[in-house]
């Protein structure tokens, strides 16, 4: 029987009018209108954001069951609307100042966002595929996007083959699941296993390769060599948006994977993602303590921050995949205060992004400073900001199933980690000054500062909302 | 001799491992790279043609005509960022791609 109740699907069918409608403005208007269609993108998206409120959150499918909806997608896509609106609030005055203010950029944002929004709610190996490769494909053109300098084509060229590769990986493991299983959706996929005395060699081997290729997209050691390259070269505003949003997409994608089609076989996973995990808690911490640039400590940062988020999935209950999605929000969020920052940091109108460019930033900038303070206190978890709390919930959780020796190694790592992030305070308050930066940062960067630190410094007053609806949603994958 | 299913598979595996191959050992030219994606991806359809075939079961068809699309959308990114390096670097060797380290 044919189904055609599209209504699941509205966010995204007016996330595609509203970017291909832009594409014609932009088309006609040339570059000078690339401000216009980035806010009208940034409008658009949260219109879908209230959309997608409107729908009815209880388990659907449509498309043939090749696409769903649930609380779990629901709270995914909220939150990717919110970092998209973020990445664009805070590129629209860098682009123009670094002088790439072409009308793509925004575009090419929501094309990525389409393509995650995608991503989480695939059912199917076949949509799983277009919405990742959408989401690819429009990545690799944003980290070549500054074309004029040869570090971010070198970026965009790192990016493009190693992200190929993984394609590809994924690919061969999607075909051996295919062949093995005779079916490329996700219910009946589960339904096959379940029904298996024992997993065949060639599923497994199959989820071997859709894990391998599924690293790289979230840069989980040691599958992680694209991260530091590409974020030191492409533009830092591609670069923050690299750093929140696709992994809580890719994230997210990883999660239903796991937990629907492959809840038979995680015995089998669970080592996988067990030694993912260990490696780039490891690999995260020890390798950042040696960079110089900014932007590099953040991306040795975001693959240790992996490492953490993995262990909760590898609690494999509802809690900790719940304390997983909050653990990725939380993220989100300080990630988007440190580079409203990070691309801040001009003097005389050229960029900086090493560490000793902050030196004395206390006295120059003494509401900055603090603000990186806070948001680096966060990061490091040190109570009692928000980033505490999010690993006080991984750990806790891998620590209710008995994974003891992966909580001590987050634990460790994160002492290691405070080392690094310290490092920048003591930068920033105790070294000598250095010239102080331009001024006249545009408002849209201090709101996102502004509600960037609020979050990490409230978090405390309210953490069961937030723990509660990430649980909730995260529980409409353990469904069966 | 029959050709089976197997034989088909193996074919897949070998071309896909040259694929994997070519892209870590060749040390001279980025093109050379592309090609060996391009390996990978004929890899995977060789085995979604096959499977579909042996399964009596159309989706896998359908799936590589979207790999296939897919495909030569990555090809045409891929070659738009090289030229963007070539007119940076004025060079597309493999070696020249290193200017970011550590």
């Amino acid at each position: 029987m044919l189904d055609f109740n599209l209504i699941p699907l509205i966010p995204e069918i007016f996330m595609a009018i509203i970017a291909m409608g832009l594409l014609i403005v932009g088309v006609f208007n040339g570059n000078d209108s690339t401000r216009v269609v980035s806010w009208a993108a940034a409008a658009g998206l949260g219109i879908a954001a209230l959309l997608l409120m409107g729908l009815d959150w209880q388990q659907t499918f449509v498309m043939s069951g090749m696409f769903t909806f649930d609380k779990f997608a629901g709270l995914l896509k909220l939150m990717i609307l919110l970092g998209l609106i973020i990445s664009i609030a805070l590129s629209v005055r860098f682009i123009k100042q670094e002088g790439m203010e072409r009308f793509e950029y925004p575009i090419l944002i929501l094309f990525a966002g389409l393509g995650m929004m995608i991503m989480v709610s695939a059912n199917n190996f076949l949509t799983l595929y277009m919405g990742l490769e959408l989401q690819s494909l429009s990545l690799y053109v944003l980290a070549a996007f500054y074309r004029n300098s040869r570090k971010s084509a070198e970026a965009g060229i790192k990016y493009f083959l190693l992200g190929a590769l993984s394609s590809g990986l994924l690919l061969f493991g999607i075909s051996l699941i295919y062949g093995f299983s005779g079916t490329l959706d996700y219910s009946m996929l589960g339904n096959a296993l379940d029904g298996m005395e024992s997993i065949p060699v060639g599923i497994t081997f199959g989820m071997v390769f859709i894990l391998a290729g599924l690293a790289f997209k979230i840069s989980a050691a040691p599958f992680h060599m694209w991260t530091p390259d590409v974020y030191e070269g492409a533009p830092s505003s591609v670069t923050a948006f690299f750093a929140m949003v696709p992994k809580l997409a890719a994230i997210g994608l990883l999660m239903r994977l796991l937990f629907v089609p492959f809840d038979a076989a995680t015995e089998q996973w669970i080592q996988i993602i067990y030694f993912l995990s260990l490696l780039s808690m490891i690999v995260g911490a020890f390798a950042a303590l040696v960079q110089t640039d900014i932007k590099r400590l953040l991306a040795y940062g975001s693959i240790a921050n992996i490492g953490y988020a993995l262990i909760g999935l590898v609690a494999a209950t509802p809690e900790g995949a719940g304390s997983v999605v909050l653990y990725m929000f939380i993220y989100m969020i300080a990630t988007a205060g440190v580079f409203a920052i990070l691309i801040s940091m001009r003097r005389g109108g050229r960029a900086f992004t090493k560490i000793e460019d902050l030196a004395g930033l206390s006295k120059t900038a003494p509401a900055m400073a603090y603000a990186m303070l806070i948001l680096m206190f966060s990061m490091a978890g040190i109570p009692p900001m928000a980033g505490f709390f999010g690993k006080l919930l991984v750990f806790n959780a891998a620590v209710d199933q008995g994974y003891y020796i992966l909580a001590t190694v987050g634990v460790v790592t994160s002492v290691v980690a405070a080392f690094y992030y310290l490092k920048i305070v003591k930068v920033m308050f105790f070294d000598e000054a250095a010239d102080a930066f331009d001024g006249g940062i545009p408002l849209a960067r201090r709101i996102i500062l502004f509600v960037s630190v609020l979050f990490a410094v409230a978090f405390i007053f309210k953490p069961a909302v937030f723990v509660e609806n990430s649980v909730n949603a995260a529980s409409a994958l353990f469904t069966e | 001799m029959d050709i089976t299913l197997t034989h088909y598979l193996v074919l897949a595996a070998l071309l896909f491992t040259i694929g994997v191959f070519g892209m870590f050992l060749n040390r001279k030219n980025v093109i050379v790279i592309l090609m060996s994606v391009e390996l990978m991806l004929l890899a995977v359809n060789i085995n979604f043609v096959a499977f579909s075939s042996y399964l009596n079961d159309l989706t896998g068809q359908i799936f590589t005509l979207f790999i296939l699309t897919v495909a030569a959308a990555e090809a045409a990114i891929g070659l738009a960022i090289l030229v963007v390096f070539f007119r940076n670097r004025g060079s597309i060797a493999v070696d020249d791609i290193s200017e970011m380290k550590g």
